[in-house]
């Protein structure tokens, strides 16, 4: 076998180690995902009912609010899923005390954050399934027109935006073992505040409107409702601004990972906590 | 069917045979403290964690860096892991340089540190399997490979299956003794392998080393404070003080170069202090805290 299909082999086995870890843990960690899910279907519906509160609604349109809503929810939990994996990467295994091993093993960090990111997009994919259609069923939100496979695609398209994102956020932990984590929470906060969440962007003030167009989650927001309220398809609009974030992002998140993963080898903070 | 990490079989038989194991010169390492007497807004100052040192280890040695706590053993290991970048001098290992080349370097070398560190809730053989896949081992090989080098260190295998957290602590070091030697190293770093263990685990860990030795064409470089394991495993022992080596010989030599019986004694004699009357633990941990 040659040099360079023997390192590709490896590093795919060793993508499948990351993947294969993560199932590990998901397994072993089974009931406290079901009550963060359970916890994350109740603060779904906290926002959702908001749709019911609102005054002088035809039923239709408050079965639009909901949907506008519970379409934000969802791609608020999924974008947390990703974030909270991708964020903390570093951070798990500083306080399992693994990361050592990990820094030093053979694997390519593209490989290692690359293959911590796809179990988060799997892992948050089922989750907001679930959530979505958990809230829709207890509701009784009606989407008859909607088109889920284009809402999917578009959705994955994202994935490999956020994940490049992630990666950014993921060395905040190996720059400031302390302060890293919550960091990274600020920049998911941030980035789904300007993405219009739960509203139009065009509510905004203008300058958060510019910062809304750098973001993926925006572009996200804004085509899974109109696949899921109006039933479209992909559209251009949202597909080329996702294609060009996408490859700038995951290239621009490793470089800086790799500056900070200097960075902490120069200051000694590749270490376990304790 | 070989156990080996696929690409270490394929460095292993590529390797310099000429070029030393470990080839280290003038090597600096420097962190920046803040003095705790000082006050939490003090300015931080640096301390030298490696100062000056230089040692060579041939093929298929096994040298004992001893020193206290703070005295620079895990930061030196953690630069030939290539998990630390060095301030100067040159670490080499098999003729490939540490900080220029880690990626080479990375499929040569594993380590068992003081703290078993593993995911707490996954078993051992998941724990296992899941680092021998970063070396390129596939499922169908860690099915046979786990359960053989587990039984290897004498780990009993209807406990394969339990979380980690309920492990005792000799139990979890024989688990990293096993993840270590599961990729074949050529270069095993042992840094403080035995610290905290029960006497009975501690012999175990230590016929271990010796098997390990005796079997494969494995390099060991071995950092503790325990010089009876020193003196029981090592070719050649050092004594790191302050950062700096002091000398790195046969325990015979140490000895008579000191005119002295024990190697506490020989530590007396070269640094001026007592072995156990240690300086401030885990410098380095607080450093990167503070």
């Amino acid at each position: 076998m040659s040099e360079f299909a023997l390192e590709t082999r490896n590093q795919l086995v060793g993508l499948f180690g990351i993947v294969e870890r993560n199932m590990y843990l998901t397994k072993r960690y089974f009931l406290w995902d079901l009550a963060f899910m359970v916890w994350t279907i109740a603060n779904t519906l906290t926002i959702v009912f908001i749709a019911r509160a609102v005054p002088d609604a035809t039923p239709a349109q408050i079965n639009t609010y909901e949907t506008v809503f519970l379409v934000g929810a969802t791609i608020w939990a999924f974008l947390g899923i990703i974030f909270e994996f991708m964020t903390e990467t570093v951070a798990w295994e500083r306080w399992e005390g693994t990361i050592e091993y990990t820094f030093m093993a053979p694997l390519s960090r593209f490989v290692h954050l690359f293959g911590q990111g796809a179990f988060a997009v799997l892992y948050g994919l089922i989750r907001a399934t679930i959530l979505f259609f958990v809230v829709a069923a207890f509701l009784g939100i009606h989407a008859p027109d909607a088109n889920y496979g284009a809402a999917l695609a578009l959705l994955a398209l994202a994935s490999i935006s956020f994940i490049g994102i992630g990666i950014m956020t993921s060395v905040l932990p190996l720059i400031s073992p302390e302060k890293g984590a919550q960091l990274g929470f600020v920049c998911q906060g941030v980035m789904l505040v300007v993405s219009g969440v739960y509203y139009s962007v065009s509510v905004m003030p203008e300058w958060m409107q510019w910062i809304a167009k750098i973001s993926p989650a925006t572009y996200a927001l804004r085509g899974c409702r109109a696949s899921i309220i109006d039933g479209a398809g992909l559209q251009w609009a949202n597909v080329w601004p996702l294609l060009i974030i996408a490859v700038l992002a995951t290239p621009i998140g490793l470089a800086i990972f790799r500056v900070g993963e200097r960075h902490a080898k120069k200051h000694g903070k590749l270490k376990r906590a304790g | 069917m070989s156990t080996l990490a696929p690409s270490t079989i394929d460095l292993a038989s590529r390797l310099d045979r000429q070029a030393p194991a470990v080839e280290v010169r003038d090597l600096r390492k420097t962190f920046r403290r803040r003095d705790r007497k000082a006050g939490r807004f003090a300015r931080k100052r640096p301390w030298p964690a490696l100062d000056d040192v230089t040692f060579t280890i041939p093929r298929g040695e096994c040298v004992t860096i001893l020193g206290q706590n703070g005295s620079g053993k895990s930061t030196l290991v953690r630069l030939l892991s290539t998990l630390l970048l060095s301030d100067g001098g040159e670490a080499r290992v098999f003729g490939h340089d540490v900080d220029r080349e880690a990626s080479t370097i990375r499929r040569l070398v594993n380590r068992v540190s003081v703290e078993a560190s593993f995911f707490k809730k996954m078993s051992a053989s998941e724990n296992l399997s899941y680092a021998a896949r970063f070396y390129g081992m596939t499922p169908r090989q860690t099915r046979t490979a786990v359960p053989e080098i587990l039984s290897r260190v004498g780990f009993p295998p209807d406990r394969r299956n339990e979380a980690m957290e309920n492990l005792s602590r000799g139990m979890q070091q024989k688990v990293a003794l096993a993840r270590a030697l599961l990729t074949s190293p050529v270069l095993l770093l042992l840094d403080e392998p035995t610290t905290g263990l029960d006497p009975r685990s501690k012999l175990e860990v230590q016929e271990f080393i010796r098997q390990v030795r005796r079997e494969h064409d494995a390099t060991i470089l071995l950092c503790t404070h325990d010089m009876a394991e020193a003196e029981a495993l090592s070719d050649r022992v050092g004594i790191l003080d302050r950062g700096r080596l002091l000398f790195l010989e046969p325990v015979e030599d140490v000895k008579r170069r000191f005119g002295v019986a024990t190697l506490e004694e020989a530590f007396f004699a070269a640094t001026g202090r007592e072995f156990e009357a240690e300086e401030n633990d885990d410098d380095e941990y607080r450093e990167v805290f503070a």
